[in-house]
């Protein structure tokens, strides 16, 4: 290894630790390998990931079905009863479908409706704002790695933190009302009333994710090769065409894949918006991921089987999505080949 | 100066040809400035705020700096009293201690004389700030409460989890790449095919599992549902799919085992990759809120989210501590972003992984 000069005494210790390690593993393994050959083998370096997976990813995935098909609040699959399409109908019990309100589970619908208008506004402002970030730093300016770490920076905070970062500053005496007041205007209760707490969480949600889109849009418009804006500038090309008729169609690739991933995670929003409001005030805030939550596992009147059916409905949609995700890169990939 | 204002102003590229300010260019640093405040005032303020006293943290308007009021003994009470500047009905100014408010009256008296007692207003009163870190905000959580516990844990489930994450991925993704054997495609295709399911959307029925497992309430329910990730085995196979077969051959003529030649050939030559994924699991393991919440039950073993979580959700909040342990939970987290922020956007931008 290169850095081996690099390496103190304690991790030369280490290193030697594990090759003996290794070493003891090995025995067996030889024999095995005799006994099974090569292809064997494979067999049984899959074999680790693939049983985890199966335990924690397969088997949920498809008796998720199963339970969406059952009723009672017991957690075991053996202690429940089948019921049928009884939870779905339960879902779908409805007397006005424009109406939440009417329905009989109304605490999905409001959910639902939350979570749809969550992703609308989320997704469109993001991307105009990754977009703008994207171009900004895609251009000649002093000090790019550094203003691309900035916008990157909240991307990797844990979602409780940025809850709590947030519900510190919008608190009623936090420091936006204490800049309000400095500029004159009302103080106001952000979190505690249901547009500005609705408006809350998508800003926080916004700040959150902005960078991690901003770097794979930064990526497609590097990959543009330069030669087309030299000749547009040739040509005497004004900016605002120069955006329209090469920028935006060279990057419109990138644009559908970051499109269609952040609508896959603006529609699992549950961290943040939980800790930043708990839901409320009343159901305001309240979206899918942690109706879900609630009806599974916290509430007293738990029922698996409606999260289940809930959560199915959830996937249904995720589904479609990454459909289009796929069609989309795939797409992609095919212009890269060109 | 007029060279230094040159010097600052200087611009490169199409847009910098000697001409004056476009309007993009005004836009792009009113963006970067403003971007730059947006994005890390919240975390600054909130790592300001957490060396606050809670007296200090209640006060409104908040001040940028953490101050307390300066205290003083006095002869004949027991505990210190607050120092105020105040202003006396004869124009002169004072610095009094405070003996005890009533309304908007304060008795208040010479720290030399406290017999001597003197009503003030207290609009005519200015308390006597000094800078002071409070840094009790952040040892009595850890003596008092059990938040050297919730450390602890996070740090186990992070380091486990990171650790059987890039043995059973990489192994995973050794069989992936470098054999031929019947229904390899299959096995491709249902780990992609489930790159896409949510943990949301399986938290049901996976509850049920690890509960019939007897992992229920315990750290290990924490960390082996996320360690078989499909993105890690998809990275890994990837880049191992560079690595030139000739060498495994070569390996083999000299009568290495197929371990051998994935711990001592393999593994070393994937190092880039594999680091990738050990900073991506860490962040990950890291920042887990919605699994653990599930699993957990027992205070005991919380993590740092959990419990957060839970504290800052309690009826009378102490944000004292609940600020300073926020940002414990962010230190890991900045110290990525620090030293490894180059390799995680260059992972990002060319996987598009999260």
């Amino acid at each position: 290894m290169k850095a081996n000069g690099l390496l103190s005494a304690s991790q030369t210790a280490l290193m030697a630790v594990v090759a003996r390690v290794m070493g003891i593993i090995d025995v067996p393994l030889r024999y095995l390998q005799r006994k099974t050959g090569q292809s064997g083998m494979a067999a049984f370096f899959l074999a680790p990931n693939m049983a985890i997976f199966a335990v924690f990813v397969l088997v949920p995935f498809v008796i998720n079905f199963v339970y969406s098909l059952t009723g009672g609040s017991a957690i075991f699959l053996s202690d429940r009863s089948f019921v049928g399409a009884q939870q779905y109908s339960e879902i779908f019990a409805c007397g006005n479908y424009l109406d939440p309100n009417s329905c009989k589970q109304d605490v999905f619908w409001i959910a639902a409706g939350n979570t749809a208008a969550f992703v609308v506004l989320q997704v469109s402002l993001m991307i105009v704002a990754a977009l703008i970030t994207a171009l900004i730093l895609n251009r000649e300016i002093i000090g790019r790695s550094f203003w691309r770490a900035v916008f990157f920076f909240p991307v990797l905070l844990s979602p409780v933190v940025t809850g709590l970062i947030w519900r510190w500053i919008f608190q009623r005496q936090g420091v936006l009302n204490a800049v309000m007041q400095g500029l004159g205007l009302e103080p106001h209760d952000w979190l505690t009333e249901r547009n500005s707490a609705f408006f809350a969480s998508i800003g926080v949600s916004i700040w959150a994710h902005v960078g991690f889109y901003t770097l794979i849009l930064l990526a497609g418009l590097q990959a543009i090769p330069k030669d087309l804006y030299e000749a547009a500038q040739m040509d005497g090309t004004s900016r605002q065409r120069v955006f329209w008729r090469i920028t935006l169609p060279l990057l419109m690739p990138n644009l559908i894949v970051v499109l269609v991933l952040a609508l896959i995670k603006a529609v699992q929003i549950f961290d943040e918006a939980f800790v930043l409001t708990h839901g409320g005030p009343g159901t305001s805030t309240m979206y899918l991921v942690q109706y879900i939550y609630e009806t599974g596992f916290a509430s007293e009147l738990r029922n698996p089987g409606l999260a289940a059916a809930a959560s199915i409905l959830m996937g249904a949609v995720l589904v479609v999505l990454t459909l289009a995700q796929m069609a989309a890169s795939r797409k992609n990939e095919k212009k890269g080949a060109r | 100066m007029s060279r230094a204002v040159e010097f600052v102003t200087r611009r490169r590229g199409a847009s910098g040809t000697g001409k004056g300010w476009h309007w993009t260019d005004v836009f792009t640093w009113v963006w970067l400035i403003g971007g730059l405040f947006i994005m890390f005032a919240p975390a600054a303020w909130l790592t300001l705020s957490s060396f606050k006293t809670s007296a200090a943290l209640s006060e409104f308007p908040p001040t940028l700096l953490p101050y307390v009021t300066e205290t003083v003994k006095v002869a004949g009470s027991g505990k210190p009293l607050p120092l105020y500047d105040v202003t006396l009905p004869d124009g002169k100014t004072a610095r009094l201690v405070e003996l005890r408010r009533i309304g908007v009256i304060a008795q208040m008296a010479d720290p030399a004389k406290p017999e001597v007692v003197i009503k003030v207003n207290i609009k005519d009163r200015k308390p006597v700030q000094k800078l002071h870190f409070e840094t009790s905000n952040y040892t009595e959580p850890f003596v008092h409460f059990d938040f050297l516990r919730y450390l602890w844990n996070s740090v186990f489930v992070t380091v486990t989890a990171t650790l059987i994450t890039l043995l059973v991925n990489s192994m995973a993704a050794f069989a992936l790449s470098k054999y031929q054997f019947r229904g390899q495609n299959a096995v491709l295709i249902v780990i992609v095919g489930t790159l896409m399911v949510p943990l949301a959307v399986i938290m049901v029925p996976l509850y049920s599992v690890v509960s019939s497992l007897g992992l229920l309430d315990t750290l290990w329910g924490v960390i082996l549902p996320t360690v078989a990730t499909p993105t890690g085995v998809f990275l890994l196979r990837q880049y191992m799919l560079t690595i030139p077969d000739e060498l495994i051959d070569a390996a083999r003529m000299d009568k290495a085992s197929e371990w051998q030649i994935y711990w001592r050939i393999v593994l070393p030559l994937s190092a880039p990759a594999l680091a990738v994924l050990a900073i991506f699991s860490v962040v990950w393991r890291w920042n887990d809120f919605l699994w653990p919440l599930i699993v957990l039950s027992r205070s005991s073993l919380y993590t740092l989210q959990v419990g957060l979580n839970v504290y800052s959700g309690q009826l009378n909040v102490q944000w004292h501590f609940i600020l300073a342990m926020t940002v414990v939970t962010m230190i890991p987290v900045v110290l990525v972003f620090v030293f490894l922020q180059r390799f995680i956007a260059r992972g990002i931008a060319t996987s598009g992984l999260k």
